[in-house]
């Protein structure tokens, strides 16, 4: 009797839905998504047991361009959706997405309380330094200096440094990875769903439109001349101190990740209305 | 103005490329066309993005134009498994360090694009990348490689300098576009 044939490898092309994204021409946002795609085709995860929760904004769009399943919050909030939906189906690959001013700002709180948490899931950040969806405002990553017409002279306030912010709240996986590299970011997001407990990924994805001079981040960014470390100051102060446009794993600590599922202890509603008895 | 959507041979390139690692060259017919397949996939579903987009912007033309572009891309990468043999496409070499840059040299970075661009810079953008492949394949043709490596550079090669030619006889069809043909009345950015 022959043996049954194994199914064949689920390919990128397996994680893409049929809906094209209406993202603009040259934005680096294709490319996250093409890295995406192939990232869960190197981690062979089935899509159906895939969620990406996203927030609001123009990268917050991405879960409808996936066949995994999608949920498309609040505002700001994605993160708090994703860890409630972890915790309740350990079993899922869950994976967030958004972008700076949806992840830094609307959500600043609950980025550094998942960090905190080190619940087992991806955070992805598609960083492009302003507001797109909203017409160009500047964002908590925009430059202090950036000359626009929303901010003449540049809004004079420090730029949020989110990868320092991650490390220091606890989270146990940080990168930067660069949209302009799909392959290497494709690894790194690989990387990152595998490795225990909360990883940040910080994508530097241009916006062509509102801030076309990022078109020359291609020139500036460049491998991570160091391996990862599982050092936290190490780490601290390798991200303190390089250029920004260092890619690669700069972070793998070894923190448990929160239980969830058959590692929390297990609690009926009889045991919860007992909690709650006057 | 947005800038033009042509690739120029900028030096600040080379720059970056120095910081990374020199590609590394295949030690066999095999790891060649490896090589040579990843390069025509890359640069087949690179333009299939941007025919996507296109269409999604109603800039229809540029649209089928890259749609065309990606099925020629898609026929090489056809031609090589063929070829080889394969029924699946083998993994690359391990490692960062395949290509100088971070994509293959046919693979046009996903920023050159403009949603106002016009059929001409598509295939201006053709041109470079054609030229950069067929100048990488002449790289290992001339790198002291095992013959049937070198013959096969040669073979791709002399391919991509043809559809150099090929694209050059297309672009003539065209008209070098106006200055300020990014200029839209209704822009979407407000910051400028």
């Amino acid at each position: 009797m022959n043996a049954p044939t194994p199914p064949a490898p689920l390919t990128f092309a397996a994680y893409k839905s049929a809906y094209k994204p209406i993202w603009c021409p040259g934005c680096g946002d294709y490319s996250v998504l093409s890295s995406v795609t192939k990232a869960l085709a190197k981690v062979q995860v089935p899509p159906h047991e895939v969620v990406v929760v996203s927030g609001i904004g123009c990268s917050s769009r991405i879960p409808a361009y996936t066949t995994c399943y999608g949920f498309h919050g609040v505002h700001g909030r994605a993160l708090a959706a994703g860890t409630g939906l972890k915790v309740a189906r350990p079993e899922l690959t869950v994976l967030v997405a958004g972008g700076d001013g949806d992840g830094y700002s609307i959500g600043g709180n609950h980025f550094l309380h998942a960090c905190r948490r080190n619940v087992d899931l991806t955070y992805l950040v598609m960083d492009n330094h302003v507001y797109g969806m909203t017409k160009g405002q500047a964002s908590p990553t925009t430059e202090p200096d950036w000359d626009n017409k929303l901010s003449p002279g540049g809004t004079g306030i420090r730029s949020f440094h989110p990868l320092v912010i991650a490390l220091a709240s606890g989270a146990n996986f940080v990168a930067r990875a660069f949209a302009g590299d799909p392959n290497g970011t494709a690894e790194i997001i690989a990387q990152a769903i595998r490795h225990p407990g909360f990883s940040f990924v910080e994508i530097l994805s241009p916006c062509v439109t509102f801030r076309p001079e990022q078109r020359n981040w291609k020139q500036l960014a460049h491998p991570a001349p160091v391996e990862p470390t599982d050092d936290p100051a190490r780490a601290a102060r390798r991200i303190m101190t390089d250029d920004g446009f260092n890619i690669g794993v700069l972070y793998a600590g070894s923190r448990p990740a929160y239980p969830t599922g058959a590692g929390r202890a297990k609690q009926t509603p009889a045991d919860l209305e007992a909690e709650f008895l006057l | 103005m947005t800038p033009a959507p042509t690739k120029k041979k900028a030096t600040p390139a080379k720059a970056a490329a120095a910081r990374r690692s020199a590609p590394t060259a295949p030690r066999t017919l095999a790891e060649f066309m490896t090589l040579a397949l990843a390069m025509e996939t890359e640069a087949a579903e690179r333009y299939a993005e941007f025919a996507d987009a296109m269409e999604m912007h109603n800039n229809l033309e540029v649209a089928a134009l890259f749609r065309k572009l990606a099925g020629i891309e898609g026929k090489h990468a056809a031609q090589i498994m063929a070829e080889m043999g394969w029924r699946e496409a083998p993994a690359m070499p391990p490692g960062r360090a395949t290509w100088e840059g971070f994509e293959a040299p046919e693979t046009t970075p996903g920023d050159e694009v403009h949603y106002l661009m016009q059929p001409y810079h598509a295939l201006k953008l053709a041109e470079y990348n054609e030229q950069r492949a067929a100048e990488f394949f002449e790289h290992f043709a001339e790198a002291g490689l095992p013959a049937e490596v070198r013959a096969a550079a040669l073979e791709m090669a002399a391919d991509e300098r043809e559809h150099v030619r090929l694209i050059r006889d297309w672009l003539a069809k065209y008209p070098v576009p106006e200055p300020g043909w990014d200029e839209d009345p209704d822009p979407p950015a407000v910051a400028d």
